[in-house]
């Protein structure tokens, strides 16, 4: 109707404007009210809600990790402590651009490859508000330069924190292990929440083994932030709890000496406390600093590592197995013992035996024979056709049976991870493992622990302080003691006792070690040039293993071939022999024979634990060049 | 003289700025972390932005009809500039820089529009003939499609929100209005391809901030949160969390509401939606007494536009709309935005206080 009015009509166009100044008003009175019904709904209806939206934006959590407890030797060294280092962290929500923050830290600190590589890895594996390390051990310049220019990164800081630290480096590697930082692999397996704030996780040894009692709790702080991550205020904190400090048996001391007496000779020796189980000792030889390993070593000092021929990554010791040679005969003389074999059944030692009805001849170390033996003197002289025709009598039912029982070709239940269980082989084991029939020959190499007969040197030295023990078998501990962390009061672990071997009559028992005892006390023992001069009586056996070929998918240079198909050379003793308080198993690989080798290594290290350090060799008296 | 002058002012509408102004303030305090170089800035603008209010006051409505022409030629031109050699300023092409401080000419038109159309739709009585539309049209989508592409969205919309209530304010008929409705649906999807990404991921998450809590829903989660968490009394006075621990992203600028309603609640809300209501309906008022179509249109639209200011930017805020930089009239800290506003009040109080002069 107003659209077709087309005359000049001061009313009515004034009524028009109005009409819509009124429709306008009411518009905006609505607009107002849905305003205000919208904050009444934000403000008062969701209010709670809203509110603990705002509290948690402003208060995050942020962990603070335990200090690692120590580790301390049999006389209360620290042999694996905490050292504090500043450490460049940075929580990834709280960077806007990583690649650019990357570039600016770099013209700072110097960020190596592995350093990059190692924080891409921790960047992708957990959620972007928890803090990650770029990079420890800055230097005192690094964090002054970065402290300088920290306004201009967003996200990043410095704190300090605590290193793992190992003082004694090489030496204790194969006890100890090592901590590392946590890996992709490790995330898998372990409580997620009780890393927090943690970079590090044992990988070996007893930092692996103990990595509970060890690690501690984590606490946390309550701390109100900004939008950027920045801590403006505490609000609350729970403090971690340190981990447990753990005593070792272990004697620094004596694990030094023994891996100096060890020298060249790559292998290991083990010293037991047989009232105990306590080790003593756990030295394989070569050795590596597992300090680099704590944040990570660079790939080729690693590659360098694994390819080194003397293989010092190994743990001998725990983890090397060998063919135990003569050294099982005083165990062959106890299982013919215990299946009523007379001790003083003889036999004549022509310097070989054959099975009957077979041409083959199994030979004695010594061409010419030893002539009659009885059990006595089959041991000190360590006459193989003794022990061959023993075997052979017993049958390898009877050996396994008795092997086993005294603790050879299984676990010995060490405070470590990943123990070999070693093999005592058996005809089941032959059909099962290789799908081949026992052959008879085989009982008789096994009579003098060559053939398929593997242990460890630890399995050696226990089997030795078994002996010592009269077959009482306790735990082999590496770990004496754990103190609470705070707490001044030490927890005594004590020994743990396995079993006592099944033996017919413990009298046997010193039979063999009078036998043993004359391997280094007596006239014609193989042994006998490493018992002279002992202030202490001690028992001991000689052993040596056959190198029979190249170790699996190892190469050598070809100047070290002739060395290393040189024979492994064995010795097991304990002493004193009236009352055992240490038990040695000596393993010098390609060291030749056990009495020229490895005898005077145990007899060292015996002396050593039980009489004192030997007192330092006369120097030669300094020649004076410049002199006239 | 001077009385002569002060007497072009509105108390009503004086009062109500000043409270506001001072409201600004004390937000500012908070908001700015008790920066107090941000606090004098800021007087001096709104100091400044009462100087052209008087100023504007002074001048009679039929003196800013003459006028009109002119301010929206000198407009257009100036924005043609800035897509030539405009520097670029926060990732976009919106200023001249005049020596002393930047210049946004895209802010002429927020007056230079409106004026523009009432020029045009007075010039033959109303009601609109489609000529006049067609004109009127063309002055409104000009400019804003200049602004557009500078890129700011947010000043477009204004700038086309004043041109399009002075057509609605000229009468035109409700058929013009449902077909330009249709018009801008039909529009939408062609628009939707000439936004910017970032513009587009604002819209998306209007729908649903929580579906990208960090990136293009962030603004409007944190400042919902502040407004939310503020409830009926607030948190008090510089004790607001989610403002003083930058958690609101520009929480002086745009998004000084958030600021404001969490920590003074839901009371501090409704006082100052009246304080703004207040002002819209004054203008209204005075508009709706003018004695020319001129003024009328003029101070309806001004009016208008200042409410919807407000209401985009608590919309905004509150999370009902899209966010776009629109300030908080008078509150939020800046000075372009400021100068105009307090040149359109200006204006109204000239169309007010010129009324009596006029013989009947």
């Amino acid at each position: 109707m107003m659209a077709r009015i087309r005359i000049k009509d001061y009313v009515r166009e004034t009524n028009l404007i109005q009409a819509r100044l009124v429709i306008s008003s009411i518009i905006v009175a609505a607009l107002c009210i849905a305003l205000l019904a919208r904050l009444y709904y934000l403000q008062i209806e969701q209010h709670s809600h809203y509110s603990t939206l705002s509290q948690e934006n402003r208060i995050s959590f942020v962990p603070i990790p335990p200090a690692r407890g120590q580790i301390y030797d049999r006389k209360g060294r620290v042999i694996a402590e905490n050292l504090p280092t500043y450490t460049l962290e940075l929580v990834p929500d709280n960077v806007p651009d990583m690649d650019k923050a990357l570039d600016q830290i770099a013209r700072l600190i110097e960020l190596s490859d592995i350093d990059l590589q190692r924080f891409h890895t921790a960047l992708r594996s957990r959620p972007g508000f928890e803090i990650r390390t770029l990079k420890s051990g800055l230097t005192d310049e690094e964090v002054a330069r970065f402290a300088v220019n920290q306004h201009q990164i967003n996200g990043f800081q410095i704190n300090a924190r605590l290193r793992r630290h190992y003082p004694f480096g090489p030496e204790m590697v194969h006890v100890l292990g090592y901590v590392g930082r946590i890996s992709e692999v490790d995330l898998e397996r372990i409580d997620r929440n009780a890393y927090r704030g943690t970079d590090y996780i044992g990988k070996l040894g007893i930092e692996a083994h103990y990595e509970r009692t060890l690690l501690g709790q984590s606490g946390y702080e309550q701390v109100e932030t900004n939008a950027h991550g920045r801590v403006v205020r505490t609000l609350s904190r729970v403090s971690p709890v340190a981990g447990k400090d753990i005593y070792l048996n272990v004697d620094v001391d004596l694990q030094q000496a023994a891996r100096e007496y060890l020298g060249e000779f790559e292998g290991a020796v083990v010293a037991i406390e047989p009232g105990s189980g306590g080790v003593l000792a756990l030295v394989s030889n070569p050795v590596y600093d597992p300090n680099p390993f704590v944040n990570g070593i660079d790939t080729k000092s690693y590659k360098l590592l694994r390819q080194d021929d003397g293989r010092p990554l190994l743990n001998r010791a725990l983890n090397g197995r060998y063919a135990p040679g003569s050294t099982v005969k005083p165990v062959m003389a106890l299982a013919g013992l215990e299946f009523h074999r007379s001790p003083y059944e003889r036999v004549f030692g022509k310097g070989w035996f054959s099975l009957r009805g077979s041409r083959h001849r199994y030979r004695c170390w010594k061409k010419q024979g030893h002539g009659w033996m009885d059990m006595h003197d089959a041991i000190v002289q360590s006459c193989d056709v003794y022990f061959y025709t023993l075997a052979n009598n017993l049958g390898i039912e009877k050996l396994h049976d008795f092997l086993i029982r005294f603790g050879m070709g299984k676990k010995t239940g060490i405070d470590l991870d990943d123990e070999p269980s070693g093999l005592v082989p058996s005809p089941e084991w032959k059909r099962a493992v290789r799908g081949q029939p026992w052959w008879p020959g085989e009982t008789v190499i096994a009579g003098i622990g060559q053939g398929y007969t593997l242990v460890t040197p630890l399995q050696l030295a226990m089997v030795t302080a078994t002996l010592a023990n009269k077959g009482i078998r306790n735990k082999p501990r590496l770990v004496r003691a754990v103190r609470e962390s705070g707490a001044t009061k030490i927890l005594e672990l004590g020994p743990q006792t396995i079993e006592q071997v099944a033996i017919r009559n413990r009298k046997m028992y010193e039979i063999v070690i009078d036998a043993m005892v004359d391997v280094v006390h007596g006239k014609r023992g193989t042994a006998r040039r490493s018992g002279l001069g002992a202030e202490y009586r001690f028992a001991g056996k000689t052993g040596t293993a056959q190198v029979i070929g190249i170790k699996q998918g190892a190469t050598y240079r070809e100047e070290n071939v002739a060395k290393r198909f040189r024979d492994h050379a064995l010795f097991i003793s304990f002493a004193p022999v009236e009352d055992p308080k240490i038990a040695v198993a000596v393993i010098a690989e390609n060291g030749g024979g056990g009495s020229r080798t490895a005898a005077p290594i145990a007899r060292q290290v015996m002396d050593y634990y039980l009489i004192g350090p030997p007192p330092p060799p006369e120097k030669e008296p300094e020649k004076d060049d410049d002199a006239a | 003289m001077l009385r002569n002058a002060i007497s072009h002012l509105d108390p009503p509408l004086v009062l109500s700025l000043i409270v506001l102004s001072g409201l600004s303030l004390v937000v500012l305090y908070s908001s700015g972390g008790e920066n107090m170089d941000l606090i004098y800035k800021q007087g001096i603008r709104i100091l400044i932005g009462f100087i052209i209010l008087f100023l504007v006051a002074q001048l009679s409505p039929q003196t800013l009809q003459r006028w009109a022409p002119y301010i929206f030629s000198i407009g257009l031109i100036l924005l043609s500039m800035v897509l030539l050699v405009g520097i670029v300023g926060k990732g976009a092409q919106r200023w001249l820089d005049l020596g002393l401080f930047r210049f946004q000419p895209a802010e002429i038109m927020k007056l230079g529009v409106p004026m523009m159309v009432a020029w045009v739709l007075t010039r033959h009585p109303l009601p609109l003939r489609v000529r006049e539309l067609a004109i009127a049209a063309l002055i409104v989508c000009g400019p804003t499609v200049l602004v557009i592409l500078q890129p700011d969205l947010g000043t477009a919309i204004l700038i086309a929100a004043a041109g399009v209530l002075a057509i609605f304010l000229a009468g035109i008929g409700w058929r013009w209005l449902l077909a330009f409705t249709v018009a801008l649906g039909a529009a939408g999807p062609l628009m939707w391809t000439m936004l910017h990404d970032y513009q587009r991921s604002r819209i998306l998450t209007l729908f649903d901030p929580w579906s990208d809590p960090l990136g293009a829903g962030y603004h409007t989660i944190q400042s919902i949160i502040a407004v939310g968490s503020g409830g009926a009394n607030g948190k008090g006075w510089m004790n607001g969390s989610q403002s003083q621990l930058e958690f609101i992203p520009e929480r002086s600028t745009d998004f000084i509401f958030a600021v404001y309603s969490e920590e003074f609640g839901f009371i501090g809300a409704v006082l100052m939606i009246c304080l703004y209501f207040f002002v819209v309906a004054r203008g209204m008022y005075i508009a709706f007494n003018a004695q020319d179509t001129f003024s009328r249109l003029i101070g309806g639209a001004l009016s208008l536009t200042f409410f919807f200011y407000v209401f985009v930017n608590i919309g905004m805020v509150s999370g009902l709309l899209p966010v776009v930089g629109v300030p908080l009239p008078l509150v939020s800290y800046g000075g372009t935005s400021m100068v105009t506003l307090m040149a359109g009040l200006g204006m109204l109080m000239s169309i007010h206080t010129h009324r009596k002069l006029m013989p009947q």
